[in-house]
């Protein structure tokens, strides 16, 4: 099998994988007294340590959770409410046209049942956002903002946005910025401190970690109203038993990938480049969609035109060759892609795009099998199109 | 043979996905999304595009081991089989929604899209059987038997289907789907209209066509005998459901013999009236065979599980006329005339045609 869907989720490292494991055989609540409770707290501060090292962060700042959209929850609806309720006229939220559902359906959420207003700010042609926006919007209501979320780096078409200038305008205006970096940690160098952003979401199975365990990032000025209320674990932020195997594997696997972000970079854009190039070969009207250089190393991402995506991932997945349409299953339909729409592509090339990504074991073999099938399968799908109503 | 499994969800196609697994064939599932708003559509086991039936079909391709994709097939069976169900009964005919989804969407959308990526055929779990002299029959289970919703089908379609299982009863099929560990074995059977959600036609019927109260005429007398708040909403052959203010002259029940959209009429009248014995159709379908030039003698039905009638059958261009060796009571425009040859390995199909009158 070609595993070319890695930004959906990428195999655990051997590292993390171990580490799992041995944790998992020992016995202790973080938050228990004893000998059995002291060891496992002591793993999760051992791991609280390392992921705020390697990214750049206090270890008091580290808030693990059970994954990337609950982080995004927490973030979003938690800096939301805590900072209404210091001051009620307080109800906007900014955030890009082009994130994640995990915050794109919070803001959302927001807005139709907290009477939250929301800013969208969009995109450009490739994905991008531009600082100006977001100086003009806070400069009309900087007083009644909450929260400003924008996403480190997008998820479909790899766009890596200028993150810290976008945190410096929130600053200037003295507004919590927010930022989804689940794509980018050990893709793109990533240092909370530096960024300047006020929080941040990073979650363990697109990094080689487990799946189901992450953190967000929060500096420690700035509040937020817990989601899930209990035994107030974390910080009083986050309750629930801290899955102390979990966090260990996370931290572990953070801590791998951050540090052999350069290197790998280096060899999984080689590949990336190698495969752009030869699908471009291969099917020389694809349109290559998002920034050509402002991008995670591994992300490509077409549209092929005269094609339905669905049709391209059913006849690339018979010749064992996994990818994504990266739209999302609304209902159990799919839908074209938020993110190609915002961008400005109409209907048909947002339903003909697919996206690829590479990862930590992808090889050039992966490239061949794709580059094998794929000219076959653009026939077949182009055929299969043309007999679609126009709709 | 590469094939296409249609999964809805239902124990049924889940079986059928699994035979054809069993016989070789190179199966994947897929479960057609018909329903724009998929929360509107019946829950569970009623009907067939619900989430909750989208996730049997996908837990079913699960268990027998094949991909499984869901296709989107929603603006399409928006346009040629819910807004063709209104068309029909706002001009006074009786449309068979499944049979209609069968010939547009099942074999024609579907099929088409799968041939084209590459598929040979598609697989349904429709009880009928289609064997290699390619004749479409009814199933072992005449209560089941849906030969007559895809009677419809052209020799073009039939020859790229596959029907598993027309030589089963239903009640082998569920032991079946129990025996393969197939969660959907003893789901209740689907009826009624699956676009309609509360089961009230009438009512759906009324939201998309709005009220237009109009009068209730008495056949023999002209007189008006009561009011209703929409032609659309009546079949003829009804009886149920008519609130007339005033009971006939002779004290007997009166049904409806014709729903006339021009002046908003629905006639009504004693159930002599409804009796037909010659029935007029369009757009005729002839698969069993060679299309015939001189009548030929063979057994009718003419609706959904309706009687069956000896006939002769006369195509004539596009028109087929059935004269009726005994009379039927209740004969519908828009429903279905399928002739079927009498024969002990299952009754054959001949050919169907549209009933205008
Ligand atoms: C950008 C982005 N945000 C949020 C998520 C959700 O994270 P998780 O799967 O850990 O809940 C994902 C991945 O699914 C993602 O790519």
């Amino acid at each position: 099998m070609a595993y070319l869907d890695h930004a959906a989720t990428t195999p655990m490292l051997d590292e993390a994988l171990e580490a799992y494991v041995a944790t998992a055989r020992e016995v202790g609540n973080a938050s228990s007294l004893h000998a059995a409770g002291r060891r496992a707290r002591r793993r999760v501060e051992e791991s609280r340590e390392q992921v705020a090292a390697v990214l750049g962060a206090r270890p008091s700042e580290v808030i693990f959770t059970g994954g990337g959209t609950e982080s995004d929850n927490l973030a979003v609806k938690g800096i939301f409410w805590a900072r209404r309720s210091a001051r009620p006229d307080r109800r906007r939220v900014v955030s890009s046209a082009v994130e994640h559902h995990a915050v794109l359906d919070a803001v959302d959420w927001l807005s139709q049942h907290e009477g939250a207003e929301v800013g969208w700010l969009p995109v450009d042609a490739v994905g991008r956002l531009d600082p100006q926006t977001l100086r003009a919007e806070l400069a009309a209501h900087a007083d009644q903002v909450a929260v400003v979320t924008a996403m480190w780096a997008n998820n479909e078409v790899g766009t890596v946005q200028p993150v810290a200038e976008l945190a410096a305008v929130a600053a200037e205006h003295g507004v919590p910025f927010h930022t989804d970096a689940i794509q980018a940690v050990g893709q793109v160098p990533v240092d909370f401190g530096a960024s300047g952003v006020a929080a941040l979401t990073v979650t363990g199975h697109k990094l080689g970690g487990p799946t189901g365990v992450g953190a967000l990032l929060l500096a420690r000025d700035v509040p937020a109203t817990p989601l899930l209320h209990g035994g107030g674990q974390e910080r009083d932020i986050r309750s629930g038993t801290l899955d102390t195997a979990g966090i260990v594997a996370f931290a572990v696997a953070v801590e791998t990938a951050v540090k052999g972000q350069q290197e790998y970079a280096a060899r999984v854009a080689a590949l990336r480049d190698d495969l752009i190039e030869r699908v471009r070969q291969a099917v020389p009207e694809v349109i290559y969609n998002g920034d050509p250089t402002d991008r995670l190393p591994g992300n490509a991402h077409f549209s092929f035109p005269g094609c339905e995506g669905d049709a391209l991932l059913l006849l690339l997945d018979a010749q064992g060759i996994a990818c994504s349409t990266g739209s999302a299953c609304s209902a159990g339909v799919a839908q074209p892609s938020h993110v190609l729409l915002a961008m400005g592509a109409d209907d048909d090339r947002a339903r003909s795009s697919l996206r690829f990504t590479l990862g930590h074991t992808s090889t050039q073999a992966d490239i061949d099998a794709l580059i094998a099938a794929l000219p076959a399968a653009v026939d077949r799908a182009r055929r299969a199109a043309a007999l679609r109503t126009p709709r | 043979m590469r094939v296409l499994a249609a999964m809805s969800g239902g124990v049924d196609s889940a079986v059928a996905a699994a035979r054809a697994v069993a016989a070789g064939y190179d199966v994947t599932g897929v479960h057609l999304a018909l329903a724009r708003n998929p929360q509107t559509y019946r829950t569970g086991a009623r009907g067939c595009c619900t989430l909750e039936d989208s996730r049997d079909a996908r837990r079913a391709a699960d268990v027998i081991g094949i991909p499984f994709y869901v296709w989107d097939m929603a603006d399409r069976f928006h346009e040629d089989v819910v807004d063709d169900f209104v068309a029909e009964y706002a001009a006074g005919r009786t449309p068979n929604p499944c049979l209609r989804c069968n010939e547009k969407i099942k074999f024609a959308a579907v099929l088409d899209r799968a041939v084209a990526l590459g598929f040979d055929a598609v697989v349904t779990g429709h009880h009928a059987r289609l064997g290699a002299d390619g004749l479409l029959r009814r199933s072992v289970d005449l209560a089941k038997d849906q030969s007559y919703v895809l009677a419809v089908l052209t020799r073009e379609q039939l020859d790229r289907s596959i029907f598993p299982l027309g030589d089963s009863t239903k009640a082998q099929v569920r032991a079946e789907a129990a025996e393969r560990g197939l969660a959907v074995a003893d789901k209740p059977d689907s009826h009624d209209i699956c676009f309609i959600a509360d089961g009230d036609t009438r009512g759906f019927l009324a939201g998309r066509l709005g009220e237009a109260p109009g009068e209730v005429v008495d056949a023999s007398t002209g007189a008006v005998v009561g009011s209703h708040s929409g032609a659309y909403a009546y079949t003829v052959g009804q009886r149920r459901g008519l609130h007339l203010d005033r009971p006939a002259p002779d004290g007997r029940p009166r049904y409806v013999l014709s729903i006339t959209p021009k002046t908003n009429t629905v006639t009504v009248g004693p159930a002599e009236a409804l009796d037909v014995s010659d029935v007029h159709a369009v757009r005729p379908v002839w698969t069993g065979g060679a299309r015939p030039d001189a009548p030929v003698e063979c057994e009718v039905q003419l609706r959904a599980h309706g009687d069956v009638v000896p006939a002769t059958v006369a195509l004539d261009g596009d028109r087929l006329h059935a004269e009726l060796r005994r009379p039927v009571r209740g004969v519908a425009a828009g429903q279905a005339v399928v002739a079927y040859r009498p024969d002990p390995a299952g009754d054959v199909v001949l050919g169907s045609a549209t009933i205008t009158g």
